[in-house]
């Protein structure tokens, strides 16, 4: 997993709440045996007319130049439904590193980090916010001091992260790394409760 | 002070606590399918390690296939090439595989339990978010993607932080034409879509006692779509009764040792919860959903509701949802003319569904302008229902019984609802294109689907019993 500590960049409004997974990455992409390559079906069924890469869909904000940047910023209740983790890994392919939301669905907020992407919540007001900031305002997100900034104004506000997550983001670590070295407590866990 | 159900399970699963951080708790039993687990085991070839406790896990394949002609090789490529990914790492890690052709194969949801696998008091994962359907059995069940499928197979445990506590009452007795998927649908309605979310939702209450294993499952199943990490209801004489003598069933000594403990597994009277909700099912009436998430559902005979009535949370969403569906604010649901019929998923697809479907429909026929697939859970519920002639009923009412699987639920396989056609189905999504790009979802009851079915619209099936 690669670490995360700052990211400064603009961003790239969804302001649509309860997104689904379902959006995120339609279920017929989710054929694969790799993790690679599914940045370019994110939002699938949103950004392309009946499924036709020739008929961009203009009003979504991928397909709109003005926006770019590695932080995505979505209505509240991101990552609702399914647990594919196939949403976190498209929106790691496409190049987010952040995304903002007023809530996140847990299964999508654990994915998220388990891939090196932070979600960041945010309160309702500080959100508002962000969605009227024009397309070249940069926000900056500080992982160590969990604090969000509006580059342009300067507001800013401290989310909440936890400290063991915390911790793994910023060093790369995973927690598979973890599991694996406590082996011995899980063999003795077993033995003792039989 | 007492303890919750909830709280009685996680404690005795828990390895250890990190300082400020999460617990290690261990994984009783791990179910795997064809779709989320194959960067896992890649995942973990590159890490050269096996899985660790394979005799936990239990795999089959339900996603991907497809309901009619399993026989046959299946024709998409990839799907095909997912599902022998799925054979071949699970002989290469000596994983127990119900796969096509099986006659334990299904949907994962349905052959845990009917398998005897699922049983009161343990813990259970797997990567796909409707694991909260074995909370039904007083488990603690949940949801889980593909790094943490790996983390289990690594370790036969997970990372996680203790969920808040809610329990849901739903006390009083329903009303005729009235089933659990009627009691879940109301409550999304009442909470919508991400109102349990950070939370173990417990569902307790004399018409929750009242209901059958499948109707609980049915309950637990959709507790996701509340936003909650699982659903569960106490196991009781009714679940026991359930689960004795099925395959995998603890027998003899071992059962009446299983017994004590299991009975243990209620919420103490004095057990607290950070919220608590109290439901009358007598103001249940049947339900259908009208918008793009669960919770956009209404009774029956209510109007589709305008930015006026709606609640806050799915406010915003009203227009750019009903726009999807072709629907209109403030007109009534009944009434309303459907193309498909979808009796199906790991929601609404056991024998008991099919049962209820068939003795509703039992010399009825189909209306001309619907297609009405019945997809049964899993192959014991397939060959049931032929050996109870349920089949010779649908085939008279006009209705095509397929193979198992997940089928139309999702849009993944081949059984897809055509963009801008109606399906009333017994699934649990109506996200936008869930059923296929541009498909229409209407979410309901098997009762109501089956009605719709003899109608063509949107009927309510009160008006159709005796």
């Amino acid at each position: 997993m690669r670490a995360l500590t700052t990211i400064q960049s603009r961003f790239v409004p969804i302001n649509i709440e309860n997104i689904d997974t379902d959006q995120i990455i339609p279920a017929r992409f989710l054929k694969a045996t790799t993790k690679d390559g599914f940045g370019k079906n994110l939002f699938r069924d949103w950004r392309y007319e009946n499924d036709d890469e020739s008929k961009k869909i203009a009003h979504f904000p991928l397909n709109m130049s003005q926006f770019d940047g590695e932080i995505l910023v979505a209505g509240k209740n991101f990552g609702c439904g399914s647990s594919r983790e196939h949403a976190a890994w498209s929106i790691l392919d496409y190049g987010f590193r952040v995304v903002v939301s007023s809530f996140f669905a847990d299964i999508f907020r654990n994915n998220a980090l388990n891939n090196g992407v932070l979600p960041v919540q945010v309160s309702d007001a500080f959100l508002q916010r962000i969605f009227l900031q024009d397309n070249n305002t940069e926000l900056t997100v500080d992982l160590e001091k969990q604090i969000i900034t509006i580059n342009s104004t300067g507001e800013q506000e401290h989310f909440e992260i936890n400290r063991y997550k915390k911790t793994c983001l910023l060093n790369g670590y995973d927690d598979i790394d973890y599991l694996l070295s406590i082996k011995k407590e899980i063999q003795q866990f077993e033995t003792q409760r039989v | 002070m007492g303890k919750t159900l909830f709280e009685k399970i996680w404690e005795k699963h828990i390895v250890k606590t990190i300082d400020d951080g999460p617990s290690v708790l261990y994984i009783d039993t791990h179910f795997i399918h064809e779709v989320t687990s194959p960067q896992a085991f890649t995942g973990l070839n590159k890490r050269g390690i096996k899985v660790f406790r394979p005799q936990q896990v239990v795999a089959t394949a339900d996603h991907n296939v497809p309901t009619l002609n399993q026989h046959l090789p299946i024709k998409e490529e990839l799907s095909r090439k997912q599902v022998e990914a799925l054979i071949n790492n699970c002989a290469e890690h000596g994983i127990e595989l119900y796969g096509l052709g099986h006659p334990f194969q299904g949907i994962v949801h349905v052959i845990g339990p009917e398998l005897g696998i699922t049983q009161p008091g343990m813990t259970i994962v797997c990567g796909d978010s409707h694991t909260s359907t074995h909370g039904a059995f007083g488990t603690i069940a949940f949801g889980i993607g593909t790094s943490e499928v790996e983390m289990v197979f690594a370790s036969q445990c997970l990372l996680q932080s203790r969920p808040k506590l809610m329990r849901i009452n739903v006390d009083g007795v329903l009303h005729k034409g009235v089933v659990s998927k009627d009691i879940v649908l109301y409550i999304l309605s009442k909470i919508t879509a991400s109102g349990a979310t950070g939370y173990a939702v417990e569902f307790a209450g004399s018409a929750i006692r009242s209901l059958s294993m499948e109707a609980r499952m049915t309950i637990c199943n959709m507790s996701i779509e509340m936003g909650g990490r699982c659903g569960l209801i106490a196991p009781d004489e009714i679940t026991f009764k359930y689960i004795k003598g099925r395959k995998f069933a603890p027998q003899g000594a071992d059962w009446d040792k299983k017994m004590a403990e299991w009975k243990q597994l209620y919420s103490d009277g004095d057990a607290s919860f950070d919220k608590e909700i109290f439901i009358n099912a007598e103001d249940i009436q049947p339900m259908i959903t009208y918008g793009t998430n669960p919770g956009m559902g209404i009774g029956i005979s209510e109007n589709i509701p305008t930015t006026e009535t709606i609640n806050e949370n799915d406010r915003s969403g009203l227009s750019k949802s009903l726009a999807y569906m072709g629907l209109q604010p403030g007109s009534p649901i009944k009434g309303q003319k459907i193309d498909y019929v979808f009796i199906g998923s790991c929601t609404n697809s056991r024998i008991e569904d099919l049962r209820m479907v068939a003795s509703f429909v039992k010399g009825k026929k189909k209306a001309d302008n619907v297609e009405v697939w019945v997809v049964p859970g899993s192959k014991q519920v397939e060959t049931q229902a032929i050996q109870e002639g349920i089949d010779k009923i649908f085939e008279e009412a006009g209705f095509m019984l397929r193979q198992p699987g997940c089928s139309a639920c999702l849009g993944m396989n081949e059984d897809k609802i055509p963009a801008g056609k109606y399906c009333i189905s017994t699934s649990n999504r109506n996200f936008e294109g869930r059923q296929g790009a541009g498909a229409r979802t209407l979410l309901a009851s098997p009762l109501t689907a089956a009605a719709a079915a003899i109608t063509g619209e949107v009927t309510d099936v009160r008006e159709l019993l005796n």
